[in-house]
């Protein structure tokens, strides 16, 4: 069984960063663990002592959908990363653009990444910064965010993640379906 | 008319339907200990083998150490590493363990071991798998869930990426290395330049190059946000792989040459975006910030927040200052260092060490800093030793340790502290990278070296012959 998205309706986190890194949101030194679990407390690890990240800040508890700045992930292919931003709680982050490794793991543990044009991602943000109450809603079956002011926008989802989230449907089991073209190509190739 | 990435990717291709990522074969998965527990556990808990042992292998490097007698300290390591013998000998799949005298970074024994081969495809769980691209090969990083696809499958779900040509023209200047024409081309076009693109490194500067300055090129290219960076294989990659422990033999060897030279983009194939750096011009780089983006040459100042195009931009910029404790509008020539590592999977290799050692030699260290030099590998190591370069490097007050990432990371205990400054010949200026609070400025090994001996960020120039 895969992750599971269909909608979501939240408060939001602003982190107005730019080029975010996974080594951020994950410090390597908490990659010495052998499973998934356990890692929500090393989510922003080192921004989080300090006591103003907006982490700590109690309007952040329980939020779900974190507003980001552009280029989230970029760095470390570490699935960690994912693994700890779920773990903490959230659900989806919001960006102008995602590297393309975050965005393959965070499709697959449930944590969608929704990329908004320059224009959207300030209005989102400004809404966010006139009050921390305000909620964003995302509908993953008609890629339609909704904006704090009511106004709906699209965005882009790869039909097959789309697919497999909306379907709670691991990836691999598409794969395991091809075994007979996987062997086909193995035999044709001499691989 | 097809280009090398289009090539390699169409001889992948298991299948293709409407709205579906293609299922892409995979030739080599390379292993380690940090990304690959949770992918075995997947693939135990369905109950499923390894497909293809044969096409795996493993290496243990993140979190070993690298002090002499290896003795691992840290418990969570330690069962981290043990957790990676139990996998590789309950599913079949070749392991260099600290015991193995092939051990080393996975990116540096893949090739050296010839399994790393022009027009493969290889993954692993770590984004500096585009090392291998130097080969003509298709190499990228994936995520564990991935790991585990590969494992299970010896496929992936991968959607084409576009094409970028990076074309480097001209002669380098004395004191300018490969490493300085990769963090040229990131400090042009970004972290998120290259992202959804494969880069394809061409030119003449290109063709010059040895096979370990290709590597280094290849191997940063995720720092530029790309998938994977490539280069047509040539004579050049074919001395290189002839005769090493898994390549071809034979009448194997020239059948598989002969494939080989069918790799390099055709004349007339077009990339879907095109940039040309003239290496004429080019100065030693090095990186005053906290991205391999944030790179100038040596002799220029660092950039003000004032100068950048966008509130954006200037606000990364002043947030990177101020983790970095610099002043913006002043060269880091001069800037006291703390620690000086020269190693990783960018610049751990025998090249790499020369050029170190060509400026260490006869000369001592700061006694303000702390140097380490890490080889890439075991073989490297001895190697190394053979040549009597280790003596150089002790001889000089630095430290020669044993082979794994080590401070590039900073997983195994080789770190720097919160504030110290660093000279690196590795991958990421990320904060904290190098240990928490720590600072780095990113380089080649010869201006690695020159700073370890003044103490200070140094253009090397004024030090060569």
């Amino acid at each position: 069984m895969g992750h599971q998205f269909t909608t979501l309706t939240s408060r939001v986190i602003p982190l107005p960063v730019d080029n975010v890194d996974t080594d951020q949101i994950i410090p390597a030194r908490f990659l010495k663990v052998t499973d998934k679990n356990g890692l929500a407390e090393h989510a922003f690890a080192d921004w989080r002592q300090d006591p103003a990240f907006i982490i700590n800040q109690p309007e952040a508890q329980g939020c779900t959908i974190l507003l980001a700045g552009d280029n989230f992930g970029s760095g470390s292919s570490r699935e960690h990363a994912p693994w700890a931003l779920t773990a903490w709680g959230l659900r989806a982050v919001i960006s102008t653009r995602f590297a393309d490794i975050f965005k393959s793991n965070a499709l697959k543990n449930g944590l969608l990444p929704v990329e908004v044009s320059p224009e959207v991602h300030a209005q989102l943000m400004a809404a966010r910064e006139q009050s921390a109450s305000v909620e964003i809603s995302l509908d993953l079956e008609s890629q339609t965010l909704t904006a704090p002011d009511g106004s709906k926008i699209t965005f882009d989802v790869d039909p097959f993640a789309k697919h497999c989230l909306l379907n709670g449907m691991d990836q691999l089991d598409y794969l395991v379906a091809h075994k007979s073209e996987i062997e086909a190509f193995e035999a044709r190739t001499g691989s | 008319m097809k280009t090398l990435f289009e090539k390699v990717w169409n001889d992948h291709v298991v299948n293709t339907e409407a709205n579906r990522p293609a299922v892409l074969y995979i030739d080599l998965h390379l292993i380690h200990e940090v990304t690959s527990p949770q992918a075995f556990q997947g693939i135990r808990n369905r109950g499923m083998k390894v497909r293809r042992p044969d096409r795996t292998l493993a290496t243990m490097d993140h979190s070993t150490p690298t002090t002499p007698g290896l003795k691992i300290v840290d418990p969570l390591a330690a069962k981290q590493l043990e957790t990676l013998v139990n996998n590789c000998a309950e599913f079949g799949v070749e392991l260099h363990s600290l015991t193995s005298d092939k051990q080393g970074i996975v990116h540096v024994i893949g090739p050296e071991l010839g399994r790393t081969q022009p027009g493969m495809t290889i993954v692993c769980g770590d984004s500096h798998t585009s090392t291998h691209g130097a080969f003509g090969s298709l190499a990228f990083g994936i995520g564990t869930s991935e790991v585990e696809h590969v494992l299970a499958t010896q496929c992936l779900l991968q959607h084409k990426p576009k094409t970028f040509e990076v074309r480097f023209e001209g002669t380098p200047a004395k004191g300018v290395t490969a490493k300085d024409f990769i963090l040229a081309v990131i400090a042009q076009i970004g972290t998120d330049g290259g992202t959804g693109h494969v880069l394809e490194y061409t030119g003449s500067a290109i063709r010059a190059l040895d096979m370990e300055s290709r590597m280094t090129i290849s191997n940063m290219s995720i720092e530029a946000g790309a998938r994977a960076g490539m280069v047509a294989p040539d004579d050049t990659t074919f001395e290189y792989v002839a005769g090493r422990e898994a390549a071809p033999k034979g009448a194997e060897w020239d059948a598989a040459v002969a494939r080989w030279r069918q790799l390099p983009t055709d004349e007339g194939a077009t990339y879907d975006q095109s940039m040309t750096i003239d290496v004429n011009t080019l100065e030693p780089m090095i990186t005053y910030g906290t991205n391999p983006g944030m790179g100038v040459a040596v002799t220029q100042p660092v950039p003000t927040p004032e100068s950048m195009k966008s509130a954006a931009a200037r606000a990364d910029l002043e947030k990177a200052l101020k983790y970095m404790g610099l002043e913006a509008g002043k060269p880091l020539t001069g800037k006291p260092v703390d620690v000086v590592f020269i190693g990783s999977c960018t610049n751990s290799r025998m090249s790499d060490l020369r050029a170190a050692a060509s400026v260490l030699k006869g000369r001592k260290v700061a006694s303000s800093v702390r140097t380490l030099v890490v080889p890439g590998s075991k073989q490297i190591k001895r190697e190394a030793e053979a040549e009597g370069l280790h003596t150089i490097f002790t001889d000089a007050g630095a430290e020669w340790r044993e082979a794994g990432c080590s401070m590039c990371i900073a997983m195994n205990g080789d770190q720097i502290n919160a504030g110290q400054y660093a000279v690196s010949t590795s991958n990421r200026n990320f904060e904290g990278r190098q240990g928490k609070g720590g600072r780095t400025f990113l380089a080649s090994p010869l201006t690695a070296a020159a700073c370890a001996i003044t103490g200070k960020v140094t253009d090397v120039r004024t030090m060569l012959p």
